[in-house]
């Protein structure tokens, strides 16, 4: 064994095992859900508020799929506009009995899901506020996650390509930026469609990623599972072992200095 | 692009263009648009050619993959109630015409019928609610449309029209009354058609209806679903038009989901002979080539098709389907009266039904994808 090991991830406070979180909206059934939850292993599991009931969590086919005893089950609000509708799905979360956190989601553009920066750091700073320990998902803006840092957020969740693109982490640059200056977990959300994603996101030292659409869309969902895990365990490993320098130019045959010596 | 309204969009392409590009249309060029990642008009052009028959296949694939890639393996779940069968214009293919014949069994929903309907599907599990009226803006007006919206809302979380078109003023009475959807056909762009098909009443006017939902998208209204109807006027062109209206809405009204339907003719009033019948191949065609101009757009399949069609259709590009459907006021907890129904169904399974089918086709149905929390009111 090497002497690099995966270390635990914390959120406000919280340990957790896995650096993996999990979406849940395009799955093709529960039993689909619950088979990549086991074998990624995943910790943190984050549900659309305007897709469950939560009144009938055992008829819910989300709901029924999560084991509140294994996973924490992290309420998101997807689908709302501004602050105002994020702020009401967040207390009727609370209120109907799920912990306290939320996975902030403003979206006023539903075509690429673009989060809307200026009402993000409005509910973040309301929601900070009424106790909420909160989940921003925040374009890959390095100023924004300072900005959401000062609000109170507990991690920021920068996107790496538009949701459901499977594109991979097209804002590179701007990530590592926030990586650098981050007092709080960075998680990538969004657009990693593959493992080499994941494992690419945690050798840049991101703390955490999301993931839904690669893992519900694969033929089998054990296998993309524990695929996805294992990326993550190598990228962490790769992170923490310290990964050689990236050579930026061949070496010159005749070097452009060397009348010097 | 710059911003144009859609009427010059639409007719900046007038049928003689569209026909060019067609006749235009290689092989070739059908491969080129499969392989494209950005497409444009003609990629669209070259996708519903006759070219693109042999690559239908290639296309279907492409289709199911931009699809679940987006959207997820899930399918929305929602069935219409019929406010009202009330019709003052005269479109012809119509069972709800005015001049049909149909003098009787009209009927407008009281509040308490309503209730009775709403109750009647929500028992089924649905909990998306699309509210239908006839043409009958005097009779069965704005605001009482909004207030069947309240009386609905109480029983779904998401409530969305379809209904005559409205000016500025009315779309926001809707939009405060918590629509979230508003679904209007153009039923043909081919402006010597429309005139032809459209006899009576504020439906006769072309340019008023083409603007409607840029007008419900301004006042808020979060889905606009568009679509032709498929049969009154060459296929082809319908769709080109449909898919630049869509495009359009998607940059004029930026925080509206767009969406898109494909009613198809098939039985009409024994007066009116469907002019341009869209066979099950064209169907499939114009779809998936929709999808693949259109990859973020939701799709929707009415119970106007047969259930073996529309079971078939699930894995190639659709989004949202009704089930269990009844298009007569008080077609779900009728008391007995034979109102008059707008169009024959083809699909007359029970939601339950439709659902087990979306299971075996490998995917979830999803009832619920909208929150009373999203309305301020």
């Amino acid at each position: 064994m090497t002497e690099a090991k995966p270390d635990a991830l914390v959120i406000a406070g919280r340990t957790f095992r896995s650096r993996l979180m999990v979406g849940t909206g395009k799955f093709p059934s529960s039993q689909a859900l619950m088979e990549t939850l086991t074998a990624c292993d995943a910790e943190i599991v984050t549900v659309a508020l305007r897709r469950v009931d939560l009144s009938k969590p055992t008829t819910d086919s989300i709901m029924r799929a999560i084991d509140r005893e294994r996973h924490l089950l992290l309420p998101n609000t997807s689908g709302a506009r501004n602050a105002d509708e994020a702020v009401r799905l967040a207390r009727m979360a609370r209120a109907a009995g799920l912990e306290p956190w939320v996975k902030l989601e403003i979206t006023p553009e539903p075509r690429y899901l673009i989060p809307d920066p200026i009402e993000t750091l409005r509910a973040t700073e309301r929601l900070v506020a009424e106790g909420f320990i909160v989940l921003p998902y925040m374009q890959a803006d390095p100023l924004l996650a300072k900005r959401l840092e000062e609000a109170g957020a507990a991690t920021v969740m920068p996107l790496g390509a538009p949701i459901g693109s499977n594109r991979g982490i097209k804002t590179r640059e701007m990530i590592l930026i926030i990586i650098e200056q981050s007092n709080i977990p960075v998680v990538i959300d969004a657009g990693l469609g593959a493992p080499s994603h994941v494992a690419e996101a945690m050798e840049m030292g991101a703390d955490a990623v999301l993931m839904n659409t690669a893992l519900a869309d694969a033929r089998d969902h054990r296998g993309m599972g524990e695929a996805v895990a294992l990326a993550i365990r190598a990228g962490r490993l790769a992170y923490l072992s310290g990964l050689g320098p990236v050579r930026e130019l061949a070496a010159a045959s005749s070097p452009l200095t060397g009348f010097l010596s | 692009m710059t911003v144009r309204s859609i009427k010059e969009l639409i007719e900046s392409w007038p049928a003689e263009r569209i026909i060019e590009a067609f006749d235009a249309v290689t092989e070739e060029r059908v491969l080129v648009a499969i392989g494209n990642e950005q497409r444009d008009v003609y990629d669209l052009v070259a996708l519903l050619s006759p070219k693109a028959w042999p690559h239908l296949e290639r296309i279907a694939m492409r289709s199911q993959a931009g699809t679940r890639r987006y959207f997820g393996r899930t399918i929305g779940q929602y069935a219409p109630i019929y406010l009202s069968n009330l019709c003052a214009a005269d479109c012809i293919y119509c069972g709800f015409a005015a001049q049909s014949g149909n003098t009787e069994r009209r009927k407008t929903l009281s509040m308490d019928e309503l209730e009775v309907e709403c109750k009647a599907l929500t028992s089924q599990g649905l909990q998306s609610l699309l509210i239908v009226t006839g043409e009958a803006p005097k009779k069965v007006d704005v605001h009482r449309i909004a207030e069947a919206v309240r009386v609905a809302r109480r029983h779904f979380p998401s409530v969305s029209v379809e209904i005559y078109a409205l000016d500025d003023a009315g779309y926001e009475v809707l939009v405060e009354a918590g629509v979230e959807g508003v679904t209007l056909y153009m039923e043909t762009y081919h402006r010597p058609t429309y005139q032809q098909v459209h006899l009576l009443g504020e439906k006769t006017v072309y340019d008023y209806r083409l603007d409607a939902l840029t007008r419900a998208g301004r006042a808020g209204v979060r889905r606009l679903n568009l679509g032709a109807l498929l049969g009154l006027y060459d296929w082809r062109a319908e769709v080109v038009w449909a898919a630049l209206h869509a495009k359009a809405l998607q940059k004029t009204c930026w925080q509206s989901a767009v969406s898109l339907s494909f009613p198809r003719l098939r039985h009409t009033p024994e007066r009116f002979e469907i002019p341009s019948p869209v066979d099950d191949r064209s169907f499939v065609q114009l779809m998936l080539a929709l999808r693949l101009f259109l990859p973020e757009v939701g799709f929707n399949l009415s119970t106007r098709e047969p259930p073996a069609l529309r079971d078939r259709l699930i894995p190639l590009g659709i989004t949202m389907m009704s089930a269990g459907s009844s298009t007569r006021p008080g077609g779900y907890a009728s008391t007995g009266e034979e109102t008059l129904q707008q169009f024959a169904l083809e699909d007359t399974r029970s939601p339950a039904e439709v659902a087990q089918a979306v299971r075996r086709a490998g995917y979830e149905p999803v009832w619920k994808d909208f929150d009373e929390a999203f309305h301020s009111s």
